[in-house]
């Protein structure tokens, strides 16, 4: 990692109760960065994206954004700043039009108003495939197609920081070509991502680097093939004692 | 169905049910000069009615705030009025400058009361309200359960009045759904769009959501006041307990939730089912209340959409629809 960090948390911790979803976090993503995150079910990648973005107050530990302490930010200011998340299971507006979904975070968290949030909200149709089902009212759409929006929505804000989460579960593997492309497009256009996704070929594929997180913590990071190749990490997805 | 209706109104700048709206507004523009002293006052109250229902709607059907306590803005504006009368300001100006003064007193509550949800935010509306009627009683120009009248009324030729405050409610009707037509266009009205349906979610897409409440909040205090002046100027009397009673919520609740809650006619259908009902069946006290209840409990678990909801999905036509789409960009 060369360039200087945008995005980074130093001693993040999380706890429910007496449950520990995170301990002692850090992690740091370079300016353009393609950061990959994988681990398996409980690991708490979801929960760090849910810090980052603002939706939690984590424990103990800090953010930073752009050299800023962000950690008392809520999430819509962190929004209007540039850390945009997907959720993993959609949340879309269902009593709204698809194309309403995405106006109203270009207006918002894109910080557009009028013809430019209109072009932009049209855009992020555009490049999701869903800009043949703007009219519809969103209760419509299926679940493959509120994922489109779900990243759609988050594009439509053209973030600087943008968290996806399993966007990539449930595509055909012609729909994930199509989604790797987009996110290669993204990063090109100097778009920096972290990427928490169990389709481990497409992330391997597309991230500049690799986290693995095991019971709240970072137990490997580094290039993908090495982080893929690592005993602890074979271990946590395989379990013990396989060879 | 759907796209054939789309494409039809993609020709025309103005929704077609606009002109039907125009005619109707025209038409009431004109009641005065041919109808009978009670036929206008009767649609005064309806003018009341429509007000309290699209007020009703805009805060729980498209911003999610679920308020039992309206009543305290349709009292408070009342009592200004009282206020600014007995300081000498002509009553008409009273009225005006008093519903301002709801709006402006409704910014702080707005900011104390937002903080919660639900059912905590229905009930600390509901206790304001009852607080408020209990501080206003305690003003001796009110004189307790007494009341007072707005003597200063008897000034005006009795006709001239009746006319006036006719017009004043149609004015106030058509001003608020206009206005409410273009709110929910707007990036404010889509944000509150947003926020009812899943706030978290609006928190993540940047919206600030307790700012956006706050607008429908002060915006829906402002127009049940308007509502409560209009009551006050057709009625006369001021008295703490009808003018701050829970009825004129449970009304509101009945005509949005029969007319259908998140729909742009629903009020308007649900106001005019209730003023129909209470003329029918008015007079049967108890029993009219009772009645009045059953049907807000039917249609709540029987059609909970509403009867717009109902004719929308049925047929696919939704008046004044507001739910945008690429039509609704302007193109240079």
């Amino acid at each position: 990692m060369s360039e200087p960090a945008i995005l980074s948390c130093a001693g993040l911790r999380k706890s429910f109760g007496r449950f520990q979803a995170l301990s002692a976090v850090d992690i740091s993503v370079g300016r353009g960065e393609a950061l990959g995150v994988v681990g398996p079910n409980g690991a708490g990648k979801t929960t760090l994206f849910a810090i980052l973005a603002g939706a939690l107050r984590p424990s103990d530990g800090s953010i930073a954004f752009e050299g800023r302490d962000v950690t008392s930010m809520d999430a819509s200011q962190r929004c209007r700043y540039g850390i945009v998340r997907t959720h993993q299971i959609p949340r879309p507006f269902l009593g709204m039009t698809v194309i309403e979904n995405v106006l109203v975070a270009a207006m918002n968290g894109g910080g557009l108003s009028g013809e430019a949030a209109w072009a932009a909200a049209e855009a992020a149709l555009e490049q999701t495939e869903l800009a043949q089902h703007a009219a519809r009212p969103t209760q419509t759409l299926g679940l493959l197609d509120r994922k489109r929006l779900e990243l759609a929505r988050a594009l439509a804000m053209n973030p600087r920081v943008l968290l996806l989460d399993e966007i990539g579960g449930g595509l055909t593997e012609a729909e994930l070509e199509g989604l790797l492309e987009l996110v290669a497009r993204l990063k090109r256009s100097g778009m920096t991502i972290v990427w928490i996704e169990h389709v481990l070929h497409a992330l391997v594929a597309s991230v500049d680097r690799l986290i693995c997180m095991s019971e709240g913590r970072v137990i490997a990071e580094g290039a993908p093939a090495a982080v893929m190749a690592d005993k602890a990490v074979a271990q946590t997805y395989l379990g013990r004692g396989v060879q | 169905m759907l796209t054939d209706i789309g494409q039809r109104r993609e020709r025309l700048a103005i929704p077609g049910e606009a002109y039907a709206a125009f005619a109707i507004l025209a038409l009431l523009i004109a009641v005065p000069l041919f109808a009978g002293n009670a036929a206008v006052d009767k649609l005064t109250t309806l003018f009341v009615y429509l007000l309290l229902a699209v007020m009703w709607n805009l805060l729980a059907g498209y911003a999610g705030i679920v308020s039992v306590g309206q009543q305290a803005f349709f009292g408070l504006g009342g009592y200004f009025a009282v206020r600014l009368v007995e300081a000498g300001l002509p009553p008409y100006w009273a009225f005006f400058v008093g519903a301002l003064g709801v709006a402006i007193v409704a910014i702080p509550i707005s900011a104390a009361i937002l903080r919660l949800k639900g059912g905590e935010l229905a009930i600390a509306l509901w206790v304001l309200a009852e607080v408020l009627r209990l501080a206003v009683m305690f003003d001796p120009l009110v004189q307790g359960e007494t009341g007072i009248s707005l003597l200063a009324m008897n000034s005006f030729d009795p006709t001239f009045r009746r006319n006036l405050n006719y017009w004043l409610g149609l004015a106030a009707v058509s001003g608020m759904l206009v206005a409410a037509y273009f709110l929910l266009r707007s990036k404010i009205g889509l944000s509150a769009k947003a926020i009812r349906d899943d706030e978290e979610a609006a928190k993540s897409i940047g919206i600030d959501a307790m700012r956006v409440k706050q607008v429908f909040f002060v915006i829906a205090a402002f127009g049940c006041a308007i509502a409560g002046m209009i009551w006050l100027a057709n009625t006369i009397t001021y008295q703490p307990r009808t003018n701050f009673g829970i009825q004129w919520t449970v009304f509101m609740l009945f005509m949005v939730l029969v007319g259908g809650l998140g729909t742009f006619a629903g009020p308007i259908v649900g106001a005019v089912v209730f003023f129909l009902l209470q003329e029918i069946f008015g007079n049967y006290g108890a029993w009219y209340l009772a009645g009045l209840g059953l049907i807000a409990i039917l249609f709540a678990s029987m059609l909970p959409g509403g009867i717009m909801g109902y004719v929308q999905s049925k047929t696919g036509f939704v008046p004044f629809s507001d739910g945008m789409t690429q039509n609704n960009r302007k193109r240079p």
